[in-house]
């Protein structure tokens, strides 16, 4: 029962871990750039959140809609000023100013907010009852937790359907392939770039949320670490593809509460890395990345 | 006809004047540095900021010969910071009654560092260098995550017996009169601050003796040939694995020293001062200063760690500040229009050259 326990809190971990892990793969996709800012957005989606609903009094849903909104207004605002202009550049161009954005969300953050935890409220309860015990309370569900899985999944299809059956997806998957080909097909190539981090950050918001109701402390680098574990679970999966990144959340999730559980809360961390590690050479690229042939 | 002369330079003659002119340029501002030390006309923030710039220019030469000579993106590069700071300090202590001169003592944990450092980057090295781009990236991250968090757990202490180990918890038993050295999430403290301002000088010339005769013999023209096409480098029969392997162990030794001369600058050092901020920091040195420009990596690393102190009258908003100012200036190096005008400038400059 409690292994069944741990892989429920796995799931729910990895399932938050996939939402950022989409982030990180889908502008990767398209704009082949590593955008280190995505965690912090994650942060101030959660800051957002937690305003709006613990000191403006809004209700949870319309705060979560309002942290949508914002996030994606600014990864739009964050695509066009900063990494618009370097789109020729060099890719390390690129993740310079992408992690000099997380510099100025983080501290910007701090002057805002301060960097004092604000601790963040659940708002997931039904009858003041934070869960349900199943098998005479040995099987612990939060309700946290499944709305988390439930988000996740629902996210999943969501973006399937887009990528797959919408002219907008179509288009960022040409454009992922070919951005020259896709203009020549009169794809509006800047059109799509921006789409996709709206999506991307709009999709932060709701991962920064369930982050915080699960685990309730609120600081400017609440964003950092999870972002760092997010992007290894997308290269985990193969950057790049969608339900690689699914997969590549879910087991980092699973394998980091085993670690803790089993082996060493310390150590966790380490042991997330190094089954990174292992795949890696077995799959260079990643568990459902397509390995691209170097052509001589 | 002195400037004939000049034109005709072959590439050789250029790169081996632009090393004699790095070294020039560290010499210069050390003996510019002593002289101000000497007259008491260096302000204390600053003279307590040396030994760390030094630290620093050695990091963003060695993960410059990463980066810019091996053409792969390391993000772990705090890491051998760390196996360097952390042996290299166990041996400085552990050593503390055998060898009494600090010099000594301090050579002795500069070189410590840098083999366990070394040891470290072909340990990785063997698995990181069979990825390619954005995946040996982020393996280097990961590696760089499990030293940091191995290091966190290490107990390490020493007695009359010699040194005892231990994983997690303290289990090191030491015997009467023993010390502890590595105290898990405690990290080292009681370190005597053994580093000196010269130290650090003398091993930012070596790094750069060892890195620019690296770049200019048959070994590191192999690199570059590497990094600028593998397959090419491949079929004219170069070993891959070997030079790259070079390379990547150079620079971690070099990283190992640095982090030793760090830590002993300071009397408690803890593994998450060598977290994934750290390498992301000198990544920054190395792309400001310009890929395989060494000269930049040093200016570079020595204007970025004054900078946050020199924005101290901006409090509060210095890190902002300095988060704009990274930002900006990789918007207007990397603009195409200034780009176009430098060219013009300088294809101007040339042919106006050519008609005298």
């Amino acid at each position: 029962m409690t292994f069944l326990n741990f892989l429920i809190s796995g799931i729910s971990l990895g399932s938050i871990y996939a939402i950022i892990a989409l982030g990180y793969t889908m502008v990767y996709g398209i704009a082949k750039m590593l955008n280190f800012a995505h965690g912090d957005v994650i942060m101030v989606g959660a800051y957002v959140c937690f305003f709006a609903v613990a000191r403006y009094d809004l209700p949870p849903a319309l705060g979560v809609l309002l942290a949508m909104f914002v996030c994606t207004m600014l990864g739009i605002v964050i695509e066009r000023l900063a990494y618009k202009p370097l789109r020729q550049a060099p890719s390390l161009a690129v993740l310079i100013t992408a992690i000099g954005v997380s510099y100025l969300l983080q501290n910007g953050a701090q002057l805002l907010w301060t960097s004092s935890p604000k601790v963040f409220p659940n708002f997931f309860k039904v009858a003041d009852q934070t869960g349900v015990k199943l098998f005479d309370g040995q099987l612990n569900i939060s309700y946290v937790t499944m709305v988390t899985i439930a988000a996740c999944v629902i996210i999943m299809l969501a973006l399937t359907w887009f990528t797959g059956k919408t002219k907008m997806g179509k288009a960022m998957r040409a454009c992922s392939e070919d951005k020259g080909a896709a203009q020549l097909m009169g794809i509006n190539v800047n059109a799509t770039i921006s789409m996709t981090f709206a999506i991307g950050s709009g999709l932060a918001a709701i991962a920064g949320v369930l982050l915080c109701s699960a685990y309730p402390t609120l600081v400017p680098t609440t964003g950092s670490m999870p972002g760092i574990k997010a992007f290894t679970a997308a290269v985990f999966g193969g950057i790049g593809s969608i339900p690689g990144a699914l997969l590549g959340g879910l087991l980092l999730g699973v394998i980091e509460i085993f670690a803790k559980a089993y082996i060493s809360t310390q150590l966790s961390d380490a042991v997330v890395f190094g089954v990174l590690i292992i795949v890696l050479l077995v799959k260079p690229a990643g568990l459902l990345g397509k390995q691209v042939r170097e052509k001589v | 006809m002195a400037r004939k002369l000049n034109r005709n330079l072959t590439a050789a003659q250029k790169t081996s004047y632009m090393c004699f002119f790095t070294y020039g340029v560290v010499i210069l501002i050390y003996l510019m540095m002593q002289g101000l030390i000497s007259s008491g006309s260096i302000t204390s923030s600053l003279k307590g900021m040396l030994i760390p710039i030094c630290a620093y220019i050695v990091m963003a030469v060695s993960l410059n010969l990463t980066v810019g000579i091996l053409g792969e993106l390391s993000l772990g590069h705090a890491g051998f910071m760390s196996v360097g700071a952390f042996t290299g300090v166990t041996a400085a202590v552990a050593l503390q009654d055998v060898v009494s001169s600090n010099a000594l003592r301090l050579l002795i944990g500069l070189v410590v560092g840098a083999i366990f450092a070394a040891f470290a980057g072909f340990l990785i090295g063997i698995p990181v260098l069979r990825l390619k781009g954005d995946y040996l990236a982020i393996v280097t991250l990961a590696f760089g995550e499990i030293i940091k968090s191995i290091f966190n757990n290490l107990y390490v202490g020493v007695d009359d017996k010699g040194l005892h180990m231990s994983m997690l918890s303290d289990k090191t038993q030491l015997r009467e009169g023993g010390k502890l050295i590595i105290g898990g999430p405690m990290g080292i403290g009681g370190i005597q601050k053994i580093s000196t301002f010269t130290a650090g000088f003398l091993l930012v010339m070596v790094t750069l003796v060892v890195v620019f005769n690296l770049v200019n013999s048959r070994a590191g023209r192999a690199i570059m040939a590497i990094r600028d096409n593998r397959i090419a480098a491949e079929s004219v029969g170069l070993n891959v694995t070997k030079y790259k392997m070079t390379a990547f162990v150079t620079s971690a030794a070099l990283a190992g020293a640095a982090g030793a001369l760090f830590a002993m600058n300071y009397s408690t050092i803890v593994a998450n001062k060598f977290d994934f901020n750290t390498s992301i920091l000198i990544l920054v040195f190395v792309v400001l200063g310009g890929l395989g420009n060494m000269l930049g990596s040093i200016v570079a690393a020595t204007a970025l760690t004054i900078l946050p102190e020199a924005l101290r009258q901006f409090a509060d908003y210095r890190m902002l500040v300095y988060a704009i100012v990274l930002i900006l200036v990789m918007l207007f190096t990397n603009n195409p229009k200034l780009k176009q005008v430098f060219n013009q400038f300088r294809t101007h400059n040339m042919r106006g050259k050519e008609a005298e």
